[in-house]
């Protein structure tokens, strides 16, 4: 029996363990690049461009790029994504279509982003003729996060209480507009967590960018959409795997640190809102 | 007359309202369409640049060697290392993951779980350059000075892509144990089984769909995965079949992104590597189809 207890606060603690390894590996990279880039930001650092293949310089362009390449994949995949969730969650029958559309998304999510990388090659470089850009860097990007915008969409819509709808349409309301002044109303932040996480996810994506967008060493600033872009994944990764004297590395790292900056302050600020707006929505909900 | 005014602005507003509803359904419907057609014309653009080399047949499928310069694209090398690296990975996300899973399903305070669940899901999202800059940085070099061989070897490339399939491991498996229905515990327990015999012999079988799932999941997306496996693996010239964890190798991700950037478009070489997408895309494709099959299974399972 007491052999007993003492096994279970062993094996008790051993899956304490596990569970805490996955935030020790977080915490370990986020300190060490923390640790190691804060020393290269300042001001020049970041508002100069790289001269000399990343050995002197900042990353400015990189910066612009990155932005830039994330907003153009949000105007295209976030009205589309809201558009397709909407058609789902209110207006279509759960028929075959619908199916097969969920189908289709759960099937675009599962693509591989280099296979989305090597369409967005073929198709919008050399078929449609966009060149190496940013408009084909942010559109094959959109294809990328297109079905996290319908999925969280299409869960933020269906969170909202049918009495919302109800409530509008007995007072004569229709349809459109109950859709436009109540569900997306209340659906928004739900709507924006889901957007904000994909675009952490967009804007961390190399394979894609590296494909469509740019050599991520171009050190002036975009003049057009149909211009090649720089972006900070693709600048680390080059110094990273082709640098190999101590400033390109530290610019690298310096560049991880501003990449990953980006990406924890979307993740949290949408994880902060997503956990508000559910607490909301089952206030009210239930009430 | 006012009445009949208004009542004729109604109408009419009713009719105006009427055609506008309609088109804006239609702008939906087409919108939600979108999804099927950017699938489609994936699957089509690869394939159409990939059909000249899968055409060769058995001396792609089967061929044991690469040398794009001397027109011999094999893919058994490149294919084989891939399920070398992604098994491997899987295989350390799983010793660790499930055990996390457990902790989380059922002796987690709440405190913990919410300092955990949160941490997981910002792990899958974390920009895999940054991972692999990492792993080039610390466990390449820790390997090299520890274990010895280059460093950057199907090892380190187990432990990143370990990294990034734990999270899907964590979520999933933690799903299943929690759809577990709770009589089935208490009954357990009831009869005087402790709860670590309630979990060995009641919870984990009950939801073994389910942890399958989450482990066949992540070897979907360890496969899928570029970036951070490139930077970590060493990417040796010519693909080979390796002999030990502590050999470079190149898998299709690494093989595609590596020689995308120096390929003549229009030559065969170009061709070969869509070829490998579409292997890779296929092998994806059906990872990802078993684990939907498995979760489905899952949940009718638990809904009994």
């Amino acid at each position: 029996m007491n052999r007993g207890e003492v096994a279970e606060k062993l094996v008790k603690a051993g899956l304490l363990g596990a569970a805490l390894i996955s935030v020790a590996v977080l915490l370990i990279v986020v300190a060490y690049i923390v640790l190691k880039g804060v020393g290269t930001i300042n001001l020049e650092f970041l508002t100069q461009a790289q001269y000399r293949f990343g050995r002197g310089g900042g990353i400015f362009p990189q910066i612009i790029g990155s932005l830039g390449l994330v907003g153009v994949c949000l105007l295209f995949a976030v009205p589309l994504g809201v558009a397709s969730a909407i058609y789902l969650a209110e207006y279509a029958p759960n028929n075959l279509v619908t199916e097969s559309v969920r189908f289709f998304v759960a099937c675009l999510a599962g693509i591989p982003s280099i296979v989305i990388g090597l369409f967005g090659l073929v198709f919008l470089v050399y078929y449609l003729h966009l060149g190496v850009s940013l408009l084909s860097g942010g559109l094959a990007l959109g294809f990328m996060i297109l079905p996290w915008t319908v999925r969280a969409s299409e869960e933020a819509i269906k969170a909202v209480p049918q009495s919302y709808r109800e409530a509008s349409l007995a007072l004569g309301v229709t349809k459109l507009q109950t859709i436009r002044r109540i569900v997306l109303k209340s659906a928004y932040p739900g709507i924006i967590t889901g957007v904000l996480l994909g675009t952490g996810k967009a804007i961390g994506e190399t394979a894609v960018v590296l494909l469509t967008a740019g050599s991520g060493l171009e050190s002036f600033l975009p003049r057009s959409i149909f211009d090649p872009v720089a972006s900070l994944p693709v600048y680390v990764y080059l110094l990273a795997t082709t640098g190999n004297t101590s400033e390109q590395l530290e610019r690298a790292f310096g560049a991880s640190l501003v990449l990953i900056t980006l990406f924890l302050l979307m993740s949290i600020f949408a994880l902060v809102l997503r956990d508000r707006y559910f607490k909301r929505m089952r206030g009210r909900g239930g009430g | 007359m006012s009445d009949s005014a208004q009542r004729c602005a109604g109408a009419f507003g009713s009719f105006r309202g009427g055609l506008a509803e309609r088109l804006v359904e239609k702008l939906l419907f087409i919108c939600a369409l979108s999804s099927i057609l950017i699938v489609f014309f994936i699957i089509a653009f690869i394939l159409k640049e990939g059909i000249p080399v899968l055409a060769l047949g058995p001396d792609f499928f089967f061929g044991m060697t690469w040398k794009p310069g001397q027109g011999q694209f094999g893919v058994v090398p490149t294919v084989l290392s891939t399920f070398i690296v992604g098994i491997g990975a899987l295989g350390i996300a799983a010793v660790i993951g499930i055990p996390a899973a457990i902790y989380l399903a059922e002796f987690a305070p709440e405190w913990l779980r919410a300092l955990i669940k949160p941490s997981v899901e910002m792990l899958v999202g974390i920009p895999s350059i940054v991972l692999g800059f990492f792993g080039l940085m610390v466990l390449v070099v820790f390997i090299r000075d520890n274990i010895g061989g280059w460093g950057e070897c199907i090892l380190a490339g187990w432990v990143i892509l370990a990294v990034m399939t734990l999270p899907h491991v964590i979520s999933i498996s933690e799903d299943a144990l929690r759809a577990v229905p709770r009589t089935y515990k208490e009954a357990s327990l009831g009869l005087g089984a402790t709860p670590l015999q309630t979990i060995r012999k009641i919870l984990v079988p009950n939801a073994r769909s389910g942890i399958l799932a989450s482990l066949i999941l992540g070897m979907g997306n360890a496969i899928g995965e570029t970036m951070a496996v490139l930077m970590v693996i060493g990417n040796p010239n010519i693909p080979w079949i390796p002999s030990s964890v502590l050999e470079p190798v190149r898998v299709l991700t690494s093989t595609i992104v590596i020689e995308i950037s120096y390929v003549v478009w229009g030559s065969t070489h170009q061709h070969a590597l869509f070829a490998l997408g579409v292997i890779l895309f296929s092998i994806v494709a059906v990872l990802n189809a078993i684990t939907t099959a498995l979760i489905r299974k899952g949940i009718r399972t638990g809904c009994r």
